[in-house]
């Protein structure tokens, strides 16, 4: 049951409408175990939807699933109790303290009396909310109420969590520690599908799902999906930015021109040498380049252009 | 079929919402005592100048006496004169008397040999607080004519209303009415504030069933019933004087019964209303029918039979019957049986559709 590789999530044209609106297009995926596996996608590309399907709380409009080895359709309750879910929202009792907050969530999945007050107390150090066990969750700022809503979400020590922009609203060293919790719980053995829409924590996944519109663009490790888009990148000192920029727009081969003050930051397509291309338009007004690396970010707007013309 | 971890994890989670939550709390004390007080209250003033007209079919010096001496005891007010029970019947209807006075021909021939002679009191009984006032009055005057003539006898004739209700019955209702109001509204907030506040998605996505959904989220509100209950009962006694004849543990067997079909009902709003607004709304419209059919205010017997029939849906209705016989005559389970039958079979129909209607996905 245990082995490397084997598949925890697996969809098959999975889809959803609301009324005329297809919030998820036939999306087929598989997800292995151990995995840190990211959605990314704009607002309303249909990343919530995908993960309320997954938890077996919204039905599919066609397509099959199966999750934790059970199928969407007949095996919602089976499922529901092997995963863990944080929404979008954190959704914890504003008016019950941290440690109520934990003991609710640890009863809710059978946890018994004495098992559960383990459970608690481990989690609360595991957290770093033991001193926080006694305040309304209500008071707390936005990074301790993640961690509340973290903790409960894996009171029951579920093999695969599911985690819907949990670091939205979040300040940077709160987001920098969830990463590490995250990972902690992946060495661990632990699934985890998150979405989000930083760019850096999809650096940190160990693969990625771009969806836009509620379709699938692109399936694969950061390095594989900025690798296929065959984008080549290059820092430019110029000038005159906004003029340059706008003359390296107009070509084809261009991918991206972003500036940044004096900057310009020029992703090409096809191969094409960034540097190379950058000189021979703009002659003298470039004062120095230097190539860069693609990023996940360069690839996924890269992605988003063409799809969204 | 209910694991009692997670219907615990529930029931201990409300009451800790519920403690936080003093502005509730406040109201499901301060609600049974400003009833109880504003109904009570009410009662005592009403009673007093009811309008009356008499038929004297006498007039005589004895019949003008008696009629003087009631009007002087201030309870009635005294509209005029009629020459026949249509007059009567209209009066009662235009609502330009509740009370007709019949004095029989020979009343005074049958005073001066001695001969009992009943006087009439006519009294319209579907205003049910009345009648037990307008009678005993009338009585009370009989009586204390009675040196003078101890034949003189009150016949106290009830229409409407065979059923003859006292101002007493007003608290034993109230105990139904309250808790009616206050349960129903407790647990139609409870899963419209969830989802309301996102927590539901949280709810549906864990193992937990629908029936321990449903039992954790009634049973802490069962508690607070019963004291709601006790409460008025209390008071009841102490400030009204209101009588307990009956058994005490029979009460709170049916009160349990109720209590909790009550609470259902209200679950069931709430997987109807999508806020907490909404569920609120509902509470109050449905409360309106229970005051009106349940024979609060009005007698059942005075209704349509449609709304009879109605009303036979409203678990307030057979816990009036409960509370009122248990309360004020004593009765024993043989006679409330039929009752608490019927509160039973509501519960379940309650509680299963609750727990239908509450599906575990978003939509
Ligand atoms: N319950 C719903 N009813 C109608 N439309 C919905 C519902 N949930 C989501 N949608 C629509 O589906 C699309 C995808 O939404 P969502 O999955 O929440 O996107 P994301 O999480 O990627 O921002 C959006 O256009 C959204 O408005
Ligand atoms: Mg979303």
């Amino acid at each position: 049951m245990t082995a490397e590789n084997e598949v925890i999530v697996s969809t098959e044209h999975l889809s959803r409408r609301f009324g005329d609106l297809v919030a998820v297009r036939d999306l087929s995926l598989e997800i292995r175990r151990g995995e840190i596996f990211g959605v990314l996608g704009p607002n309303g590309a249909g990343k919530s939807t995908t993960i309320r399907m997954l938890c077996g709380i919204l039905d599919p409009t066609s397509g099959r699933g199966t999750v934790v080895g059970f199928d969407l359709a007949r095996g919602a309750e089976q499922i529901k109790a092997r995963i863990g879910y944080m929404t979008q929202r954190f959704s914890l009792y504003e008016d019950l303290t941290v440690i109520e907050n934990l003991r609710f969530y640890a009863g809710l999945y059978g946890l018994a009396a004495a098992r559960r007050e383990d459970r608690v107390r481990f989690s609360l150090e595991r957290s770093g909310l033991a001193s926080r066990r006694g305040q309304i969750a209500g008071t707390l700022s936005g990074g301790w109420k993640q961690r509340v809503a973290l903790a409960c979400a894996t009171i029951h020590q579920p093999p695969l969590l599911f985690l819907d922009e949990p670091t939205a609203g979040v300040d940077p060293v709160s987001r920098r520690e969830f990463w590490e919790r995250i990972h902690a719980l992946a060495e661990a053995g632990t699934t985890v599908l998150v979405t989000t829409h930083y760019m850096d924590e999809a650096e940190r996944c160990h693969r990625l799902a771009f969806i836009f519109r509620g379709g699938l663009l692109d399936v694969g490790t950061p390095t594989e999906i900025v690798a296929r888009r065959g984008l080549r990148v290059a820092e430019l000192e110029v000038d005159d930015a906004v003029p340059a920029a706008a003359r390296l727009r107009q070509l084809p081969e261009v991918d991206e021109v972003a500036h940044y003050g004096h900057t310009l930051r020029l992703a090409t397509v096809g191969g094409v040498d960034p540097e190379a291309l950058a000189r021979a338009q703009l002659g003298a007004q470039v004062r120095s380049s230097r190539a860069a690396r693609a990023t996940v970010e360069d690839a996924f707007v890269s992605m988003v252009r063409s799809e969204g013309a | 079929m209910l694991a009692l971890t997670r219907t615990l994890a529930v029931a201990r989670k409300e009451l800790l919402q519920l403690r936080r939550d003093r502005l509730t709390l406040a109201m499901m004390a301060a609600l049974p005592i400003a009833q109880l007080l504003l109904f009570g209250y009410a009662i005592d003033t009403d009673v007093r100048h009811v309008p009356a007209v008499v038929w004297d079919q006498d007039r005589s010096a004895a019949s003008r006496d008696f009629a003087q001496g009631l009007q002087a005891t201030g309870f009635y007010d005294f509209k005029g004169q009629v020459r026949d029970g249509a007059e009567i019947e209209r009066a009662f209807r235009s609502g330009r008397a509740q009370v007709a006075l019949v004095i029989p021909p020979r009343f005074e021939a049958a005073l001066a040999q001695g001969r009992p002679e009943p006087v009439q009191l006519i009294v319209d009984g579907s205003d049910p607080q009345t009648v037990g006032s307008a009678t005993s009055t009338a009585q009370g005057l009989a009586a204390a004519r009675s040196p003078r003539a101890p034949q003189l006898r009150v016949e106290p004739v009830n229409w409407y209303n065979p059923d003859l209700k006292t101002s007493t019955n007003i608290v034993p209702g109230l105990v139904g009415v309250i808790l009616t109001m206050t349960m129903v509204m407790l647990t139609a907030m409870a899963i419209a504030r969830e989802r309301e506040r996102g927590t539901l998605e949280q709810l549906i996505v864990s193992p937990l069933r629908r029936s321990e959904l449903v039992v954790g989220k009634i049973a802490p509100y069962v508690a607070i019933g019963f004291l709601q209950m006790t409460l008025i009962l209390l008071l009841g006694r102490v400030i009204f004087g209101v009588p307990f004849r009956g058994s005490i543990a029979l009460l709170y067997c049916a009160a349990l019964i109720f209590i909790a079909a009550n609470l259902a009902l209200g679950l069931l709003f709430s997987t109807l209303a999508r806020t907490q607004q909404q569920a609120m709304q509902m509470s109050f419209f449905f409360l309106l029918p229970n005051i009106l059919l349940s024979g609060f205010m009005f007698p059942f017997e005075a209704m349509p039979p449609a709304a009879q029939a109605l009303s036979q849906a409203l678990p307030l209705t057979h816990f009036l019957r409960i509370v009122r016989g248990v309360v004020l005559k004593a009765a024993e389970l043989p006679d409330v049986a039929g009752e608490l039958g019927w509160l039973g079979a509501l519960l379940l129909v309650l509680s299963s559709a609750a727990t239908l209607r509450f599906r575990k996905k978003l939509d």
